[in-house]
């Protein structure tokens, strides 16, 4: 008799049986994938269309629905690595203490003298020029009392600005703790603010994450191409509403000052001197929409909120017959003449627009503007053609793989081969069972990672046979024995070796990204599974075998 | 008896010593080729390490490439390269190129716009049906990192293996097992220099997978040595090293086989996507299981393994402190 302790027999059944039924849903692929989608618009709407219930008949609920996430080289989509200029928030900080810095050296002008301000040499400081030099450590101290304490884990009792001095030169800066925090809030500002944006789009499964200190990785399968998707996050998206000065032909390089020189949009060499100081700006939207003008040409439909809508009115009750500018990031879409008061908040932008533009504008309105300008470092469009003919490839290699180790196996070692290749099934179904419970991400690196496990997972198999081969001419006492010494004596060899490579896929998680990543992911998974599947399952059968026919020799 | 498929008879015993001018110092011979090669003529970095673009082209049309390079000679670009991609699985008509646009220097990879005139000036003269299944781009600045990324991660991988295998045997094991890594891994860069294969950051990936996979074969031998070195006190080393080699012969060609099988059907079937892929792994584990016969126990032989009983104790796995001693 062969000796399977019963709580483990029972462990491993369950165990296989978890697997099995956890990979179930992965032989439905479109029906599961439809039932989940219809399940979370319904849980978002509250209820269901008859289409939506329809899709959600397709696949029993009380059986498991997770389903291997494929990566955009498999499904198709865009993929873009954006670097966010967090110096742009440090200069805005800046420009935001330098009214409050002059008023500081205001209340000390006795003895400090006239101040001028320097240009920064980097971004996050502030240089201030002072008249009296003996006035310095007053000027120092008057300004270091504006700073206010930072509260972080680890700047704890840090104040927000450093405040030096170099010769006649005041030097204020953002401490270190302030611009970690400074950072981490632009960060996740721009992150939220990127969601809003690819979510309002319509696209379906985006994923968007911070990655690293500065950077967000943003994948969007099922879009066009990467520009498409930049054209969507890459703007900043900054609405103001400024009074126009003057309308000119050229860039007017005195524009006098509180004033600048924009260009326009679309009319090739004509610039707005506009005021600085806007009258109303998009933070005071609530919301904006794709809409048509009186003369039926795309426009943008916005309406603010009251504070917004206050200004707004008093100002063009005011300046009847002025012009005010509409700027989006720095260039000016149109510039109206007002024609009467507009009370209420709402208006419409019109611009030359197609209606795409005109949509994309609302979207990009509503959701906010970015906190800084984006550099896109990594851009990739993956056509879903090419992924499908990947995954048909990927397919196609898998079966050839596995239909010619089976051969091989069976060949060498007969009826133990063919437990190999039962115990083979079970771990392929238990790789997609876990990938499907954990919500991995197949991709096409992972692909190659499983065809790579169905060589390797017999392995474990060839060492214990290999071993009861071992035994047997050693003279072991009994057939039992030397199936017993086979799996016993193997164990160690088979678990240094799988060790070895598990450092491996970890050290390719933790260094690797995207594709590399689902590449680790698979190869970690099915190392675990087929060392379960070679020493258990193999075992259990080996079990079930020898006990029912008690073979006197044992033939591997 | 049944009949089995057998790759090694039940027996054997030979001497892998005694070509080993010819093994070992071959596999010397070949790693320094490998290295010249890779320092002369230098590896064909994809976009992940070099930065730029690369433009996936399909089109119905046969791949004639030079007129591929006369549509694109008037635009403004960096360097330009071309070449025709074939598959197993392609379709009859369907022909594939690939167009890599060197990144200019200090410059954000290429911009949308050129690749837009790329599409239109190749549409133009060559297909008005032509599609692009794929376009990317990795700007200068990444590719820097991923370069730095992955020979740390080549670092890191071969440190945690040697100290893996220091603890679970001794350190002249994790020694030989190590180099007997790196000379797989080097000879594979080798022929990707020499045949200038795309080497781009899944080549890295394989690399590493070699490191894991290729160490298998070469414990397996080690593991029966431990055992064998047991068993047979007063043998020489040498000749426990023999026995042992060829008492696993038959498990360390049958795990090689089955492997290589797999990644077989991948190189051939698996899309021209991963074929670079494929073809490094391929290679690892063919040079991975002959160094695991012929070099990494000349490496420990070199060495010398001190077998004394109180060599023994010092060399327990919880007591590593004394083991240089």
């Amino acid at each position: 008799m062969l000796n399977f302790p019963f709580w483990k027999q029972i462990l491993t059944w369950m165990l296989v049986a978890a697997g099995l039924l956890l990979a179930l849903p992965n032989l439905y692929y479109p029906q599961v994938e439809a039932h989940n989608d219809a399940a979370k618009a319904v849980e978002e709407a509250g209820f269901a269309t008859t289409e939506q219930q329809a899709a959600l008949d397709e696949w029993p609920d009380w059986l498991p629905s997770g389903i291997v996430n494929l990566g955009l080289d498999l499904r198709g989509g865009a993929h873009l690595l954006a670097e966010v200029q967090v110096e742009d928030v440090y200069k805005a900080r800046m420009d935001g203490w330098w009214p409050e810095v002059r008023n500081a050296l205001r209340d000390v002008r006795d003895q400090v003298g006239s101040v001028r301000r320097q240009p920064a040499q980097i971004p996050y400081e502030l240089r201030v020029q002072i008249e009296n030099e003996a006035g310095m450590a007053a000027a120092v101290e008057a300004v270091r009392a504006l700073a206010s304490n930072v509260v972080t884990l680890t700047g704890v009792g840090q104040t927000d600005i450093d405040v030096t001095a170099e010769g006649n030169v005041l030097i204020v800066q953002l401490s270190e703790p302030e611009r970690a925090a400074v950072d981490q809030r632009t960060i996740q500002q721009s992150l939220e603010i990127i969601r809003t944006r690819v979510d309002q789009a319509g696209t379906r499964e985006p994923t968007i994450q911070r990655q690293g200190a500065d950077r967000i990785l943003i994948q969007v399968p099922g879009i066009g191409s990467a520009t498409e998707l930049k054209a969507l996050i890459g703007t900043t998206a900054k609405l103001t509403f400024n009074p126009v000065v003057r309308r000119g032909t050229a860039e007017d390089k005195t524009p006098g000052a509180g004033n600048v020189s924009l260009p326009s949009m679309d009319e090739e060499g004509v610039w707005y001197t506009v005021e600085e100081v806007p009258v109303v700006s998009g933070e005071d939207l609530t919301n904006a929409k794709g809409d048509f003008d009186q003369n039926g040409r795309p426009a943008v439909a916005f309406q603010f909120d009251v504070r917004g809508a206050r200004a707004f009115g008093d100002y063009t009750a005011q300046n009847i017959g002025a012009p005010f500018a509409i700027v989006l990031d720095g260039k000016v879409i149109s510039a109206p003449v007002i024609q009467s008061h507009i009370p209420g908040g709402s208006g419409i932008i019109t611009g030359n627009f197609t209606v795409e533009e005109a949509n994309r504008l609302a979207v990009l309105l509503s959701a906010g503007a970015l906190p800084a300008t984006m550099n896109f470092l990594e851009e990739r469009t993956i056509g879903p053609e090419l992924g499908q003919d990947s995954i048909d490839a990927g397919r196609l290699a898998t079966v050839i793989a596995a239909a010619a180790v089976s051969v091989l196996m069976i060949a060498s070692y007969g009826l133990f081969g063919v437990f190999a290749v039962v115990a083979l099934a079970i771990n392929m179904a238990m790789i997609f069972g876990i990938m499907s419970m954990i919500g991995a991400t197949l991709t096409l690196p992972g692909i190659a990672g499983l065809v790579l496990t169905i060589g390797m997972a017999v392995d474990a198999n060839v060492l214990i046979y290999e071993r009861m081969r071992d035994e047997l001419r050693a003279g072991a006492k009994s057939a039992a024995r030397a199936i017993e010494l086979g799996f016993e004596r193997a164990l160690s060899a088979i678990v240094d070796a799988n060790v070895t490579t598990l450092i491996t896929a970890g050290v390719l998680f933790f260094l690797g990204a995207g594709p590399v990543r689902g590449f680790a992911v698979t190869l970690a998974i099915g190392i675990v599974t087929s060392v379960f599947t070679a020493i258990n399952v193999t075992r259990l059968i080996v079990t079930y075998w020898y006990n029912r026919r008690k073979p006197k020799t044992l033939v591997v | 008896m049944a009949w089995r498929f057998k790759l090694a008879p039940d027996k054997t015993n030979f001497d892998f010593f005694r070509w080993q001018w010819l093994t070992f110092g071959g596999s010397l011979f070949l790693s320094v080729l490998a290295i010249v090669a890779w320092a002369v003529m230098g590896l064909n970095y994809g976009i992940d390490f070099k930065g730029g673009t690369t433009i996936r082209t399909e089109s119905t049309v046969a791949v004639d490439v030079g007129a591929y390079r006369e549509a694109l000679q008037g635009l403004p670009l960096g360097d330009v390269s071309i070449t025709e991609v074939f598959d197993t699985n392609f379709a009859e008509n369907q022909h594939v190129t690939m167009i890599r646009i060197a990144a200019e220097d200090e410059s954000q990879a290429v911009t949308p716009e050129q690749i837009g005139q790329v599409e239109e000036v190749l549409r133009a003269a060559i297909d008005p049906a032509m599609t692009f299944p794929s376009v990317e781009s990795v700007g200068p600045k990444v590719s820097g990192e991923l370069v730095y990324t992955s020979v740390l991660a080549l670092i890191v991988t071969s440190l945690c293996i040697m100290v893996y295998m220091w603890l679970r045997f001794e350190w002249q094991f994790g020694v030989g097992a190590v180099l007997a890594l790196l000379h797989d891994v080097i000879i594979t860069i080798g022929i990707f220099a020499i045949f200038q294969i795309k080497f781009d950051l899944t080549i890295v990936a394989a690399l590493l997978t070699i490191l894991g996979y290729s160490i298998n074969d070469t414990v397996v031998v080690f593991d029966r040595l431990r055992e064998n070195l047991q068993k047979y006190k007063q043998m020489p080393l040498r000749e426990v090293m023999n026995l042992s080699v060829n008492e696993t012969l038959a498990r360390t060609l049958m795990t090689a086989l089955t492997t290589l099988i797999a990644v077989g059907a991948m190189l051939v079937f698996g899309g021209d996507v991963l074929r670079g892929f494929s073809l490094a792994i391929f290679l690892g584990v063919l040079f991975g299981t002959y160094s695991s016969v012929y070099v990494a126990k000349n490496i420990v032989l070199i060495i010398g393994l001190d077998r004394s009983e109180k060599a023994k104790k010092a060399g327990t796995p919880d007591d590593f402190a004394n083991i240089d001693a």
